[in-house]
């Protein structure tokens, strides 16, 4: 948790955009291993994987296509907004104080669906992991809505960005203008 | 990048491993954490790094971007045909039960189904996005 912090401070104060990156994938990584600990192993799975590879990645492309630096604004540093930030903040911590307390069996989430899914799914289903037979079988709907919409965020870019294809340069007047450049 | 003999050696090495271990994630993803979704993005990392190394071009001769499109449909496709599959068949939208006589075993041919179709749509979306980054230029 610390680090979280260090890192995320970090991130909010380095100018440099390839730093950044970087550290934004060491943020990912660190909750991943969060995850783990809390035992939430396909969640960090997937961190792990979206986080810290291929996020990574496409923000390196991203710079590597507009610019490495980031554009320092002097900009007026804004009482008011710094009073709404510490309210809301404060609001947020004295709602945690209602939450029940981690791991407790009373908790509302452990009491309405949980025992049916953990008792009942490897009869029903008959699949060991059970984050697997809620997601596909129990709220297969939601998967199937989230497989359309990574659909449509491809859609989405492709229409903005292009395809990306490779295309061999066969541009007949650079080619005559260079020869003409050679023999002159 | 012929030059650099450790990295195409290593990388050589490890694309493979990569990708067996994404499909590992994806077929048993009901015994061990995973799924389609990790699946997909572990089966593109591996081609993002064949990618880095031996350029666009090859990367787009052994997966073409159209091919990528056409496949992030037929996963989704996929998917919403097992639904109707199971309409078909008497039961609700995406009720898998009755896809096969014994109902555990329907569940779990309709879990692994979806998931395959996740997995594809997944895998050729985060490569077709590489892709439209990787391959615009810079003005």
């Amino acid at each position: 948790m610390t680090f979280l912090v260090v890192v995320g401070i970090a991130i909010v104060r380095v100018r440099n955009l390839l730093a950044v990156t970087m550290l934004t994938g060491i943020y990912s990584l660190l909750v991943a291993m969060l995850f783990v600990l809390l035992d939430a192993v396909d969640v960090a799975l997937t961190e792990a994987a979206v986080g810290a590879g291929l996020l990574v990645i496409l923000m390196l492309a991203t710079i590597s296509l507009t610019t490495r630096k980031e554009k320092v604004h002097a900009t007026r540093q804004s009482l008011m907004a710094l009073v709404v930030v510490t309210i809301t903040g404060a609001a947020l911590v004295y709602a945690t104080l209602d939450m029940p307390r981690f791991g407790d069996p009373e908790a509302p989430a452990h009491v309405h669906l949980s025992p049916r899914f953990t008792q009942e799914s490897p009869t029903e289903i008959g699949i060991p992991n059970m984050v697997t037979s809620v997601l596909a079988s129990y709220r297969g709907m939601d998967t199937l809505g989230e497989a359309v919409v990574i659909f449509a965020a491809a859609v989405g870019v492709l229409l903005v960005l292009g395809t990306g294809t490779v295309r061999r340069r066969r541009d007949p007047e650079g080619e005559k203008s260079g020869e003409a450049s050679e023999q002159s | 990048m012929n030059q650099y003999i450790v990295l195409r050696v290593v990388s050589k090495l490890m694309i493979p491993v990569i990708m067996i271990f994404a499909l590992y994630v994806q077929f048993h993803g009901e015994y061990s954490p995973g799924g389609g979704f990790q699946a997909g993005i572990v089966f593109t990392a591996a081609f993002i790094v064949y990618t880095l190394l031996f350029g666009l071009e090859a990367a787009q001769k052994a997966i073409p971007p159209k091919a990528a499109h056409i496949l992030a449909a037929a996963g989704v496709l996929l998917f919403i045909a097992f639904g109707y599959a199971a309409m078909f068949l008497g039961g609700n939208f995406l009720e898998y039960k009755v896809l096969l006589p014994n109902d555990q075993a329907g569940e779990t041919f309709g879990i692994i189904g979806i998931e395959l179709g996740v997995g594809i749509t997944v895998a050729t979306v985060a490569l077709s996005l590489f892709y439209s980054f990787a391959g615009r230029e810079r003005r």
